[in-house]
């Protein structure tokens, strides 16, 4: 893949086309739990459900597995894996802390206080200092 | 003839409608965010519009990754709220203008905008969230006191429209309603933002003073606003920030000079700083 001129925000995935097209099958499972007999389903058998869709291995294990980072590295956008957190009881601010690494109360205790400030998070470069 | 008396900036946080839903408006943490709507509901009040033009973005409820349009109009005769994955939000159906909207689709394809006509849509909590903030709790048996024209402007997959063809857009949609013939009041939403991302490692980015100078832009300067880049938004307000092109289409859509009647800012609901802005028209 090309260098994209976003491609230095650092810990960030920019969801374009080439990862959309590489989400796909992934992205069109996770959305299809917005629906609650396709919810009832998926935790009746989550194997039988993935069966439906020809993702690859790996995001197939990234899914039971509930690696959300892993996820999103695989094509994923946060939009759809949501739902699959969603299902699970795990709302977009939690879900924002298990990602992050923070956990959930250090990452809602940062939001309180104003949230990740910009300054040292503008490219790679200011987290590879670290 | 149909005209548009002012544009409102507004976030969209489906965490909003749950707090509104759940009935915990006056908590510690959210009543930050509601107090800076009690003045926008007296305004709306006051300024009743018959027709609200809603600019948001759909969340992979009417179009997951199968189907992706740039801009979408709704043109049916109506819109219901849809389960976004914890069943539908507890409001009104959303009625639109159907004949406006017709003729608004009519005169933007002319005018080189493409847009996919959409006759059938279930809405979620971008389009459903700003109603709520800005006209309050309205139980599901009852109306909007507005009709609303939704258009969906794609900002999930990369790239969105540039923020000056979102602009320019919204000077096409200004001359399709000051075309349209019945005497209407029209008010015009631009919604989503400000700073945050969802997502990934540097979730919970916000940048205050980058957002507070957007909304001094929105008001004094809206072509300047409308030039800033993609990657301008991804890197200083994070990936979902992005979502502020959206506020063009509002922008382009009123006059060059407007007056600011009403501005808030709060940092945080759930991952996002909450912005909101009202523009009149200057007559």
């Amino acid at each position: 893949m090309s260098k994209k001129e976003y491609s230095d925000i650092p810990g960030t995935f920019v969801f374009d086309a080439d990862r959309s097209r590489e989400g796909y099958h992934l992205n069109q499972f996770c959305i299809s739990l917005r629906l609650k007999n396709n919810r009832e389903a998926f935790n009746d058998n989550e194997e039988v459900y993935l069966d439906s869709y020809p993702m690859t291995s790996e995001q197939r294990e990234a899914v039971i597995s509930r690696n959300w980072n892993l996820l999103l590295e695989l094509g994923g956008n946060i939009y759809y894996t949501s739902k699959l957190a969603a299902n699970d009881g795990i709302n977009f601010q939690n879900l924002a802390g298990r990602m992050t690494g923070m956990g959930v109360e250090a990452y809602r205790d940062m939001m309180l206080k104003g949230g990740r400030p910009i300054e040292g998070n503008r490219t790679n470069d200011e987290w590879e200092k670290d | 003839m149909a005209r548009i008396t002012a544009g409102v900036g507004c976030s969209h946080v489906p965490a909003i409608g749950v707090a509104m839903d759940t009935d915990n408006t006056n908590d510690d943490y959210w009543k930050p965010v509601f107090n800076g709507f009690k003045k926008s509901r007296e305004w709306m009040k006051k300024q009743n519009p018959d027709v609200i033009f809603l600019v948001y973005n759909d969340h992979c409820t009417a179009f997951d990754a199968s189907c992706i349009p740039t801009f979408a109009l709704g043109c049916a005769e109506e819109f219901k709220p849809a389960d976004e994955g914890w069943g539908p939000r507890p409001v009104p159906v959303v009625k639109n203008h159907q004949k406006m909207a017709s003729h608004i689709a009519q005169s933007l394809v002319l005018e080189e905008f493409d847009l996919t006509i959409m006759n059938e849509m279930e809405v979620d909590h971008g389009l459903t969230v700003p109603l709520s903030v800005m006209y309050g709790d309205v139980k599901p048996e009852q109306e909007w006191p507005a009709l609303v024209i939704p258009l969906c402007v794609n900002v999930v997959q990369y790239p969105p429209p540039t923020g000056n063809r979102c602009y320019n857009l919204g000077k096409a949609v200004r001359r399709a309603i000051e075309s349209y013939e019945e005497d209407l009041n029209v008010v015009i939403f631009g919604t989503g933002g400000m700073s945050h991302q969802l997502q990934y490692k540097r979730a919970g980015l916000i940048n205050s003073e980058w957002d507070n100078n957007f909304l001094d832009l929105m008001t004094r300067d809206p072509l300047a606003a409308s030039k800033i880049s993609h990657l301008e938004y991804l890197r200083e307000t994070g990936s979902e920030g992005i979502e502020m092109v959206m506020w063009h289409v509002m922008r382009g859509a009123l006059n060059d000079e407007v007056t600011e009647v009403h501005r808030h800012y709060h940092v945080p609901a759930s991952n996002t700083a909450v912005g909101h802005i009202i523009l009149e028209n200057n007559t």
